[in-house]
């Protein structure tokens, strides 16, 4: 599919590469996207991937001062010109970050609904969710929360019906093909299968968020003695 | 130099014009959600315009002034008094050490916007002095003011040379941001404007729209007829900005203000335009709207139009201010 741009109120337009979940297509995405953080555009104020999209805040004001013109039809046609001129790179997998998670089943409080209502052992779930490696398509909903995928079609579970009020910072859910990790305490209603010691957000950090678009995780399984050890490293 | 808090409002935060760069990392803008009010009040209190003030909503905080500080009020009108004087809005105001500002009731509009001349001594994060209140950082300590928070700001050179508590300066903005019927919201069409049947966009375009009370600075809820779609299949996620509208399974319409996430998955039927999202901020609980579908043309001229008419006004009371200080 050709790119279709499009805009998205008067400040901001998105490219769209596609309409379903797949790394192809989001590999589309996070070239452009690392593309255009890399050129560094005075008149760019937000660069945003989404699993098959991506889009980009502008200040109109800045670009129509300059140009006298259409701020959206510069910035569509640097988009145009940078779209001319892609190199779509994969994910990474050799730079694949491991995420160490428990699936106690304190932690992973819907992991024995799942199991029961698949027919599937605990155990193999488990196994299902960290033998694959995944890539952060995207994040939003929270600062820091990183939607990945796919999961294996055995493991995927819809959303709950009822979400919970509030699931702990660290918390590993399904929802869907998805998977992802809660950065902070928060209502929500993907399944929750474990936890994760490791700190995704942090206001003071450096790097705020621990997770990219584009990056490739791999998720460990570990005891909940590591689990303790890691979390007072962190 | 500092001011306290001697009583709580209900959502006092501090805010500027928001944090861009990072949505990427699902971190959204924010910012004051009127942003010429905003600007205004620093302008009027000889700051740069994109210095934070405080967005004050209604109950808002008792604040006490811990030296001589000149200030401007801008935004809805809560009836702002100075130790029991009523005191304008939208004028440069020098209030004197131990003064105590209240807001005594309300009277129309949705936020108050207060600035203070000088640096705030509050940190910094990512860029932006804004306030996130879900990443709980930005602002005064990322929440909104308490009773007993004492905020420090740098010495100001403005002082009261007299025995007057409160002095009005001869300086003032009499900016209207829109000349069209109060109630409209200018619009264009969003991604998804096709997905709505022939009935449902006459709805849009002719009918009120009520703001419900589950409406706050991360969106505002409607109550309307409700809005049919030709096409129900579900949307992969992608990236929303303040002013999208969405139409919600129920049939009914949201439009993403200031703390919206940065991206969702619901239907984007329209956009309202950056020229109109200070009027809109301005609008409260149980009052209605109705939308006007423009090109984007018109919202870009509309866009561009109202920076110059503010450019003009800025320019107005700069030059007034610094008659003043010589």
């Amino acid at each position: 599919m050709e790119p279709i741009i499009s805009p998205l109120g008067d400040c901001a337009l998105t490219v769209t590469f596609g309409s379903s979940i797949n790394d192809a297509t989001n590999n589309k995405v996070i070239s452009l996207f690392k593309v255009l953080k890399d050129e560094k555009l005075p008149w760019l104020r937000d660069v945003i991937p989404a699993y098959a999209s991506l889009s980009l805040v502008y200040d109109g004001i800045m670009i129509t001062s300059d140009t006298k013109g259409s701020a959206y039809e510069f910035v569509r046609e640097k988009v145009r010109e940078l779209l001319g001129k892609l190199i779509i790179k994969n994910g990474d997998s050799a730079k694949a970050i491991e995420v160490p998670v428990c699936y106690d089943l304190s932690f992973a409080t819907d992991l024995a609904d799942m199991s029961k209502n698949k027919g599937i052992s605990i155990n193999d779930l488990i196994d299902l969710h960290t033998t694959k490696l995944y890539k952060v398509y995207m994040l939003g909903f929270l600062p820091g929360f990183a939607y990945m995928g796919k999961v294996d079609e055995r493991l995927a579970t819809g959303r709950k019906a009822i979400p919970a009020t509030n699931i702990a910072a660290g918390s590993v859910g399904i929802a869907g093909e998805q998977t992802g990790i809660y950065p902070l305490n928060s209502p929500g209603g993907w399944n929750i299968i474990g936890r994760t010691p490791l700190t995704l957000f942090n206001a003071d950090g450096v790097s705020p968020c621990l997770l990219q678009p584009g990056d490739m995780i791999k998720f460990k399984p570990v005891t909940l003695q590591e689990f303790d050890k890691i979390k007072r490293e962190q | 130099m500092s001011i306290g808090i001697l009583k709580a409002g209900i959502l006092d935060t501090l805010q500027d014009g928001g944090r861009f760069g990072y949505q990427y990392h699902g971190i959204n803008p924010g910012g004051a959600m009127d942003i010429i009010s905003a600007q205004f009040a620093n302008l009027l209190a000889d700051n740069d315009k994109n210095d934070p003030v405080v967005e004050l909503h209604f109950p808002a905080s008792v604040f006490k002034f811990n030296e001589d500080h000149l200030i401007a009020i801008t935004g809805a009108d809560f009836e702002p008094e100075v130790d029991g004087k009523p005191v304008p809005l939208n004028t440069s105001i020098i209030i004197s050490k131990n003064s105590v500002l209240q807001f005594k009731k309300y009277k129309s509009g949705a936020r108050a916007y207060l600035a203070i001349n000088g640096k705030w001594k509050i940190n910094e994060w990512l860029n932006s002095y804004s306030t996130n209140l879900k990443a709980k950082a930005g602002g005064f300590k990322g929440r909104a003011l308490i009773k007993d928070d004492v905020i420090e700001i740098a010495a100001s050179s403005w002082k009261i040379n007299s025995e007057a508590t409160t002095v009005i300066l001869p300086v003032t903005s009499d900016y209207v941001s829109t000349p069209i019927p109060d109630n409209v919201i200018r619009c264009t069409e969003g991604q998804e404007y096709d997905r709505l049947k022939d009935s449902a966009r006459k709805i849009l375009e002719s009918t009120a729209f009520k703001i419900t009370s589950q409406s706050d600075r991360m969106g505002y809820r409607l109550m309307g007829e409700n809005l049919s779609v030709v096409n129900n299949e579900q949307l992969l996620s992608s990236a929303v900005t303040r002013g999208t509208i969405q139409l919600l399974p129920t049939g009914q319409l949201v439009i993403l203000m200031a703390d919206h996430q940065t991206t969702g998955g619901y239907p984007k039927v329209a956009q309202v335009i950056s020229a109109d999202l200070s009027k809109l901020a301005q609008k409260r609980a149980n009052e209605e709207i109705r939308f006007e579908l423009v090109s984007l043309t018109e919202a870009e001229t509309a866009l561009i139009e109202q920076f110059k008419t503010f450019h003009l006004h800025e320019e107005n009371i700069k030059s007034q201010l610094k008659k003043l200080r010589t």
